[in-house]
């Protein structure tokens, strides 16, 4: 049996963990509202956009010379996979459970003979993978060092991807990230950014009114200069999903840590009283003893 | 007077959506004033100030560097990519962001194909516009 000392320690040890997972619960908490809010805020723009862009997908498919992204380059040979994840850990299975889903893909995909790239946005994803699928990556982005992830950082890297896109550099590019569900449930998912799927149009008086529409300068011009931009709102959107998704999992990682670290104390302290109850009997009998013996 | 719905959205937030008489929209083609009833268009924007009238008054001015913008008959939508109230433009700001442009425009115009040269062209405006804008606050 542990000496009371030992126990003492391990007590008082255990006991600044919980403190300091306590105080990490509750930072997480604040900042997962902050990152809630701004995903919130995102979403107009991102809706106003795909109505737009729904409209105008109408009036130019089809057309021979669609822009590349919105059609694609036609083949489907080889894969880029942008993979958004976490820049720092003590967040339960999040950062994990993106890096799994996005190597079964590669697994996948490259079963099937495709080429793959990679591109890592995110510190975390991009050292899990990097372990197996190293000369697949492309390019990584990483978030670590900035307070707030702004549009202009989507927009980088959306302009990677195009420009990646025009040398041809690859087909088929999608978008793996936690997909926010609610504060404790994020699932990974894949969201295919190009070829884009056209918006599909509500039936009825959004058909009609767009037959109406004039464009200023032509379609064309207008599309090509709103697929880079939707193209920075996807990537934009992953990311913020990504940030308030990884909030609320180390939020409920950090909440599972502290109850964790309360249950070990409790029952270090059973430990630790009975130890010294044993103690003080033992010595008791030794007095008694030695006293009879007498 | 009638009005419409303005509906002002920069990527990160929803700037302003409430009912206005009249918007200025700073469209590729020239300045396009919108008043209720406008026919359908969808509408590329160069840089420039956006001009809201409301009550016969002219309530805000907000400068934006580009984006799109939908007009229906009861609902004018922009999407800008970056948007600023005319009054918060600082004159020191939009000078450098002018000579930042100039050089890009000119390393641009060197080698780079007419599309790159006619983005930092578009930049370059869209910075001379924040100037004028800001001198004009």
């Amino acid at each position: 049996m542990a000496s009371l000392k030992a126990l003492r320690l391990r007590i008082n040890s255990v006991k600044s963990t919980r403190k300091i997972t306590q105080a990490m619960k509750m930072v997480a908490a604040a900042k997962l509202r902050r990152a809630q809010q701004r995903a919130e805020a995102a979403r107009p723009y991102a809706e106003r956009m795909e109505r737009m862009l729904a409209s105008l997908g109408a009036a130019v498919a089809g057309q021979p010379d669609a822009p590349k992204l919105l059609v694609g380059t036609g083949g489907d040979a080889v894969h880029l996979l942008v993979v958004v994840s976490g820049d720092r850990g003590l967040a339960g299975a999040f950062n994990t459970n993106v890096g799994r889903f996005a190597r079964n893909r590669v697994r996948e995909l490259e079963s099937h003979g495709k080429t793959v790239k990679i591109l890592g946005v995110g510190r975390k994803a991009t050292t899990y993978l990097k372990r197996e699928f190293g000369s697949r990556f492309v390019g990584e982005v990483s978030f670590a060092n900035k307070k707030v992830v702004g549009f202009e950082d989507a927009a980088e890297i959306a302009a990677t991807i195009t420009k990646m896109l025009d040398a041809n550099e690859f087909d088929v590019c999608s978008l793996i990230y936690n997909r926010f569900k609610n504060v404790i449930t994020q699932t990974p998912s894949e969201q295919q950014l190009i070829p884009g799927a056209v918006p599909e149009q509500e039936a009825g008086e959004a058909i009609g009114a767009q037959a109406l529409y004039e464009y200023e300068p032509t379609e064309d011009e207008i599309l090509a200069a709103l697929l880079p931009q939707n193209l920075a709102v996807q990537v934009y959107r992953a990311i913020l999903e990504t940030t308030a998704g990884f909030y609320g999992s180390q939020m409920t990682a950090m909440d599972n840590a502290t109850r964790n670290a309360g249950e070990m104390i409790n029952k270090l302290t059973i430990n630790y009283n009975r130890t010294r109850q044993a103690n003080i009997t033992k010595e008791l009998i030794e007095i008694i003893s030695g006293a009879e013996a007498v | 007077m009638s009005t419409f719905q303005l509906e002002f959205v920069s990527p990160e937030k929803l700037l302003l959506s409430r009912p206005v008489e009249m918007a200025v929209i700073p469209a590729a083609e020239g300045e396009m004033g919108v008043l209720p009833g406008h026919s359908p268009m969808i509408v590329a924007l160069r840089g420039g100030v956006i001009t809201v009238t409301e009550a016969g008054q002219v309530s805000e001015r907000l400068f934006v560097a580009g984006g799109f913008a939908e007009v229906t008959p009861s609902r004018v939508t922009i999407l800008a990519d970056e948007a600023t109230p005319v009054a918060q433009l600082s004159k020191a700001d939009a000078e450098r962001r002018v000579a930042k442009c100039e050089k890009a425009y000119d390393e641009a115009a060197g080698e780079a194909t007419p599309e790159k040269r006619d983005a930092a062209m578009a930049r370059l405006l869209a910075a001379r516009a924040m100037l004028a804008a800001a001198e004009a606050a």
